[in-house]
């Protein structure tokens, strides 16, 4: 036979996907489709090499009002593939079979697949597929995806369809569909639809929909007493397993987390052996190596786990059908925010770690939804994001304070999601109502491949399109961060005695930046080039905020100051917990910690509070690190669901803008109420 | 005239004729909501808001607003 392609249609939940991957097993290409964030993806059969398949969007119609359809329609009328296989969900055949009906409207070679026909025999119900054939005039085919059974009929179909030129009946109905409108249209269909049902399908009278399966889940999974309550259970399952490091209180890290820490493991530790071998290096390509290229590819690995577990469960939970009741039951809170209950999901996520949350996006069913959710998601405070919180409500307000405006901060960061998704859907999007006409599919027993297929497609989309991301920002970074003008001009090899280039951090290329651009933060209450190199230092990763801070008023934290500020006098030392009233830096450090924490002396962190000498400009500062770009992974994500540089860039322009506004409005409320 | 939220739990009744207009009027159309189709009223989510339908044999999920605009006989 020639090369062939033919394409793969359905309504949602047909198990086309299933199909797919099991005719095209691991040998799969994932793009998408020009200008939309809809996937496209095609394989070779792999029993039948000539055979490309590919894999249109899943959609109820041909009517062009979505992307996913208008891609669908537009293949089939313009792109013409050999055939089309249409697969049909039997358990569902009426409904199928409008999109079915479409199809061989416009003439295409076409062949039903019957899907889960496994299903309605077990029902004890037939399907008559000759009826079928002899009335649409097309090849109807009985399969079971999950299996692969049929898939060889399958094959012959196609076959016989291509070499015969095999085309629908032109029925008497498609004439007068061509002069009706929209509604005269569907109401033909669904006439035709109906007769083509009651003569082909016998279904089994004595049961009844209230018995099935999916009918008794859902009197717990979605019942007013109950269905809020198995949603937290399942949700709180769900993040201990993939995010938590105390599983259920035991103490141990969740699957998640324990995959993680191998992981970075086992990366430290090739980093060790790298850093051995190239020790006697010039320090800059030593830099280069270890803090560059291996800490950017560590902070990508760190990640993978945690996307890889979360995706497993969002499978399981998607498959299984129950993501359907999520948008059921959460609906009514999301409206009001202009999206679907669908968001949820991702937002939750977020809790954790934005670089899955922001790939969960793909889940929903509009791209709108997908786009606000993709940029309000980092707002919610990440796990990362957490030190920074802790850190600095330690050092700005008293001990018994810190609950409270913890809680603040949560507050002002939801209330900051919501309202940018409601400035959006109004500006960006026109207030166009997202649209709530949703399928609540039978709940079905998920395949582990299928599970593991989608999962391990995502991790592996995550480490292609966000690992440059973050691989080139962190070099860069890591760049401005050592070196300055004389790092090239050979008055840094002099000074430091002919050993280096670099530059400290104090007089790097970085600093000078944190100088350039520190007057636009002037309003927010924080000057001077530190806090703005923790911001940008932030980018690479949340936790570096805190850890840049330790470096650049690392003279807080000296000898000499601590000395100074617990006094030298041996009995004031002991006092303080110095053994025997000898000084000891390390004992020093731990006390100094606990006044912070403690929200002890207001005098603490001298050189810090010069540069943020209110506390309304420290809070401004929490605020406008928690709300600006999130880290270049999460960036990475964006990029990779948002698909165009110009989306990307807009969600991030939106993003700090946000920060801006809240950090603003945070140190104004300061002036006025003085603090 | 009585519309879908009139229907009680477990109540079904025929399609005469819906108001929706627009996209949402050819959604409808697309998912099987045509006159003459049977609706069968499920449940109400948890929180009072959407509606779980059944017709032409699967289950679909409304809004009221949108159900509010579907004329039952």
């Amino acid at each position: 036979m020639k090369k062939h392609t033919i394409a793969l249609a359905g309504n949602p939940n047909c198990g086309k996907t299933t199909l797919f991957n099991f005719l095209t097993g691991s040998k799969q290409h994932v793009g998408n489709w020009p200008g939309v964030t809809v996937d496209k993806k095609d394989g070779v059969w792999k029993n039948h090499k000539e055979i490309t398949i590919l894999d249109l969007p899943g959609t109820y119609s041909l009517s062009p009002y979505s992307a996913e359809e208008k891609i669908a329609h537009d293949y089939i009328v313009n792109e013409k593939p050999s055939v089309v296989v249409d697969v049909i969900e039997s358990p569902n055949l009426e409904r199928n079979l409008y999109l079915a009906m479409q199809i061989m409207e416009t003439g295409i070679p076409t062949v039903l697949a019957l899907n889960m026909s496994d299903e309605i025999e077990l029902r004890g119900e037939k399907i008559d597929v000759e009826g079928l054939e002899k009335h649409f005039g097309v090849k109807v085919v009985r399969i079971v995806a999950k299996t692969g059974e049929g898939t060889d009929e399958l094959f012959k179909a196609v076959e016989e369809t291509i070499e015969k030129n095999i085309v629908p009946n032109k029925l008497s109905v498609y004439e007068k569909i061509k002069v009706l409108d929209d509604e005269g249209q569907a109401n033909a269909r669904y006439d035709e639809i109906a007769k083509v049902v009651s003569k082909n399908y016998k279904k089994n009278v004595v049961l009844k929909s209230e018995d099935s399966k999916s009918s008794k889940l859902d009197k717990y999974l979605t019942s007013k007493v109950l269905g809020l309550p198995i949603f937290a259970l399942i949700i709180y399952f769900l993040f201990q397993v993939s995010l938590s490091d105390n599983l259920f209180g035991l103490g141990i890290p969740g699957l998640g987390i324990l995959l993680a820490n191998w992981v970075t493991a086992i990366w430290d530790f090739l980093t060790s052996l790298i850093s051995g071998a190239i020790v006697g290096a010039s320090p800059w390509a030593y830099g280069l190596v270890i803090d560059g290229v291996m800490g950017g590819i560590g902070a990508i690995l760190g990640f993978m786990p945690l996307v890889l577990v979360l995706y497993l469960f969002l499978s399981i939970l998607e498959d299984s059908g129950y993501m359907a009741r999520v948008a059921f039951v959460l609906d009514r809170i999301f409206r009001h925010f202009g999206l679907s209950g669908k968001s949820f999901i991702p937002m939750l996520m977020g809790f954790g770690c934005s670089v899955p949350a922001i790939m969960a996006t793909r889940t929903l069913d509009e791209e709108k939804d997908r786009h606000i959710t993709a940029i309000i998601t980092p707002f919610i405070p990440c796990g990362a994001k957490l030190p920074i919180i802790a850190l600095f409500v330690a050092i700005l307000f008293p001990a018994q304070e810190t609950a409270n405006v913890t809680f603040l901060i949560y507050i002002l960061t939801f209330s900051t999601a919501i309202v940018v998704s409601l400035l959006m859907n109004k500006f960006l999007y026109h207030s166009q109502k997202s649209n709530f006409l949703m399928e609540l599919p039978q709940y079905r027993f998920p395949t582990l491949k299928s599970i593991w297929n989608r999962s391990f497609e995502k991790v592996k989309g995550f480490g292609k399109k966000a690992g440059s991301v973050i691989l080139v920002s962190t070099i860069l970074i890591w760049f401005l961060t050592n070196f300055n003008t004389a790092s090239f001009t050979g008055e840094n090899r002099i000074a430091n005695n002919g050993e280096s280039v670099m530059s400290d951090m104090d007089d790097s290329y970085m600093a000078s930046l944190g100088n350039a651009i520190s007057p636009i933060f002037s309003p927010l209450g924080f000057t001077g080039w530190r806090p703005t190199v923790g911001i940008i230092t932030g980018w690479i990763a949340k936790e570096n905020v805190v850890a840049t801070f330790a470096q650049v008023y690392d003279e807080d934290l000296s000898e000499e100051y601590l000395e100074s500020y617990f006094g030298s006098d041996s009995a004031q030392l002991e006092a303080e917990g110095f053994e025997n009233g000898v000084f000891d830096i390390d004992t020093a450090n731990e006390l100094y910690a606990d006044v912070l924490a403690n929200g002890e002396d207001p005098n603490a962190f001298p050189s810090l509070k010069r540069d943020m000498p209110s506390t309304s400009g420290g809070f401004a500062y929490i605020m406008f690190n928690l709300l600006c770009m999130p880290c270049f992974a999460a960036v990475g994500a964006m990029k990779r669901e948002l698909k165009t540089i110009r989306r990307t860039a807009g969600g991030v322009g939106i993003q700090m803008l946000a920060a801006y506004v809240v950090a603003l409005a945070v140190r104004i409320l300061g002036l006025i109420f003085g603090f | 005239m009585k519309n879908l939220l009139d229907l009680s739990i477990g109540e079904s009744g025929k399609v005469l004729s819906f108001e929706n207009q627009g996209v949402v009027r050819k959604r409808l159309l697309d998912m099987g909501i045509t006159t003459g189709v049977q609706i069968k009223l499920i449940k109400v989510a948890p929180m009072g808001d959407p509606l779980e339908i059944e017709l032409r044999g699967y289950n679909l999920s409304l809004r009221k607003s949108e159900a509010k605009s579907i004329n039952i006989e």
